[in-house]
């Protein structure tokens, strides 16, 4: 499978009153053609500001590093401002976390569908009235043709994010970035959003970056997955190998977290992590999740760990042997 | 919508309508317009005469119901001073302050937008600072003192304008910039928070992430939004230039309704007073009005509920 976006050591830096906000401190991770990466963390460790990084979207204080940021052969962090915007919304989309405020009050579904599209093809309106009509139709809206004089307050969430979905698709990209797609959602069609971008990912052959917060998304839908921890990616493999033997103690308490149907025990005791999130602002050296960890040793205070690697897919950001740390996840899998 | 529009209306109605009183009412209280118009040496029987004459002894609600009567069947009775009756003066008037309200507002408008657009591009630098230190120094300025200024300038410095006037179009070009130039700060500071707020949205993000150029995110995605708030103001800034217009026709000589105010306060010509105070407070109404129809009009959540 080819290789459709390289990311090495991104990092993204918001100047604060207090000091550098250090949102994401070197991130790396490659999505290839017809793969969904998923990135799971808790709120606040720097998921949407990484999505937002790989598309120049970032607030304007942000200040942006990476050592590689390529897409599609093209290096990203090179291109100016108007090529860019050529690459946005055609060969890579966008979906946001908050469908209810992402689409413009004032334009029509129909209008804000089309002016992408218009964009950056050379196409008829009537072209892309017809294309915005089929993929209303593939994401699964009834009586599309009529949705499009519809304005965004007369849909509901569910209904909004679909739209988004399909304004992502219209120029056909070879990527999508879905930030927390469904957080905003009701649960009942949280998994219907997801089976249906699940399902146009693999019928396109996309790439995807899915981004949440929830492990059960990630189980169902995605095929690799970074785990994300202040700012770091603090393991990385594929789906099955992680959930079945998560490395790092922070995944470890993360997987303790969520009950496993047919596992966990009716009535058993569920896992939270004891402890908070450190502060992104100011420099830090040492394991960031040092103070919540149960296995903590003077060591990991001293200086910043290293992602240690095992195979080619796998990596995790412990200075524990992978001996040790299988050990740790087969206990706190019996506990 | 039509609701909408039908609710308003009447709302204006109302606010029509108490307007007129409050006016009438106020204007026959203040002091005893029979006294005035009998002049100067009238004995106590002329103005009793006078007051029986004119129904002034009559009670006031009985005087206000006649006056709307007439009035609403276009009789406004006669200026006292003019000798004329008050409806022709007033059509010989008003398109003059009509003029200059509609010059003003469009000079207003064309630089307050696109200066407070300018200053939401790129705030807090030197070019927004430079666009607030505008809008304070020409809100920080008297009118009638920007008129002289202008006076000074344009006609005894350099001699390109005429001093006083309405006849040609020369004579409108400095009442337009002063009375614009007042109403300009407001527009343009609302201009430029509506454009900060609404570049800070979700949606402008998508339409970003959308891959449009900066020019269509701008003014397509963003300023519609932005303005809707901003025709409120204008509607408002248009009645007050209405109420300004008193002052500024008086400098400048400008043949308008506000000169014809000033000139019925200072003869006390009681029936030509109460009609300019009124259709000064009836344009209010009615721009006030039609912002806010604009305003439903522009935005779809109101306009299809
Ligand atoms: N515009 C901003 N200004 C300052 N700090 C920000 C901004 N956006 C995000 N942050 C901070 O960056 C960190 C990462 O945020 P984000 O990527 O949104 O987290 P999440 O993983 O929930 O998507 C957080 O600590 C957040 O407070
Ligand atoms: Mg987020």
């Amino acid at each position: 499978m080819t290789v459709l976006l390289e990311v090495e050591n991104l990092t993204v830096d918001i100047p604060l009153a207090a000091g550098d906000l250090h949102a994401v401190r070197g991130v790396d991770f490659t999505v290839k053609k017809g793969e969904t990466l998923g990135i799971v963390g808790e709120s606040g460790c720097g998921k949407s500001i990484t999505s937002f990084a790989i598309m120049n979207l970032l607030p304007q204080s942000a200040v942006r590093n990476s050592r590689r940021l390529v897409f599609d052969g093209q290096a990203l962090d090179e291109l100016s401002e108007e090529q860019l915007s050529d690459i946005r919304g055609n060969k890579m989309s966008m979906i946001f976390q908050e469908p209810m405020t992402s689409l413009n009050p004032s334009y029509t579904i129909g209008e804000q569908l089309i002016e992408t599209l218009l964009r950056h093809r050379k196409a008829a309106r009537r072209e892309a009235v017809e294309r915005a009509v089929f993929l209303l139709e593939k994401v699964g809206i009834t009586a599309a043709a009529s949705r499009l004089k519809q304005y965004p307050h007369q849909l509901s969430g569910g209904l909004r994010q679909r739209v988004m979905i399909a304004m992502a698709l219209m120029c056909g990209p070879e990527m999508i970035i879905a930030d927390e797609p469904t957080t905003a959602l009701d649960v009942t069609i949280q998994a219907q959003i997801l089976n249906l971008l699940a399902g146009i990912q693999s019928e396109f052959q996309m790439g995807q970056i899915l981004i949440t917060h929830d492990l059960g998304v990630i189980a169902s839908v995605a095929h690799r997955v970074a785990v994300m921890y202040a700012g770091q990616f603090v393991e990385t493999g594929s789906v099955a190998e992680v959930f079945e033997t998560p490395m790092h103690p922070y995944t470890q308490g993360l997987l303790a977290c969520i009950p496993i149907p047919g596992k966990t025990k009716r009535g058993s005791f569920l896992g939270s992590i004891p402890g908070k999130v450190p502060t992104l602002i100011g420099d830090q050296t040492g394991c960031s999740f040092a103070n919540r960890c149960a296995y903590v040793k003077e060591a990991c205070l001293l200086k910043n760990v290293p992602m240690n690697s095992i195979g080619s897919v796998r990596s995790y950001r412990c200075i524990l042997s992978s001996e040790v740390c299988y050990q740790n996840a087969r206990e706190a899998a019996c506990s | 919508m039509l609701i909408y529009t039908i609710k308003r209306a009447l709302l204006a109605t109302l606010v029509a309508l108490t307007v007129s009183m409050l006016t009438f009412g106020l204007l026959h209280l203040s002091s005893d317009p029979a006294v005035a118009l009998a002049g100067e040496d009238a004995t106590e029987e002329d103005i009793q005469m006078v007051r029986v004459d004119y129904g002034f002894d009559k009670p006031l609600p009985v005087q206000y119901l006649a006056w709307l009567t007439k009035a609403l069947q276009g009789d406004l009775g006669t200026s006292f001073y003019f000798n004329i009756p008050v409806s022709k003066l007033l059509q010989q008037r008003l398109p003059v302050t009509l003029t200059l309200g509609a010059c003003s507002l469009v000079f207003a408008i064309l630089s307050a937008v696109p200066l407070g657009v300018l200053a939401a591009m790129r705030p807090n630098t030197k070019l927004d600072r430079f666009c607030l230190t505008l809008a304070v120094s020409a809100q920080a300025m008297p009118a009638f003192w920007f008129g002289l200024m202008l006076i000074v300038v344009f006609c005894l410095w350099f001699p390109l304008l005429p001093v006083s006037g309405s006849d040609t179009w020369q004579h409108f070009v400095m009442p337009t910039i002063v009375v614009g130039t007042n109403a300009m700060p407001a527009i343009m500071r609302l201009t430029r928070t509506g454009m900060l707020d609404v570049l800070a949205t979700d949606y402008i993000r998508t339409a970003r992430a959308k891959g449009l150029r900066p020019k269509t995110v701008l003014l397509k995605h963003a300023l519609r939004n932005a303005v809707i708030p901003v025709i409120a103001v204008i509607g408002v800034q248009a009645g007050y230039m209405m109420g300004g217009s008193v002052i500024i026709e008086t400098v400048f000589g400008l043949n308008g309704l506000g000169l014809l105010a000033y000139e019925s306060i200072m003869y006390f010509d009681l029936a030509c007073m109460e009609a300019v105070v009124l259709l000064l407070c009836f344009v209010f109404i009615i721009t006030t009005f039609a912002a806010d129809i604009m305003n439903a009009w522009l935005d779809p959540r109101i306009r299809i509920g």
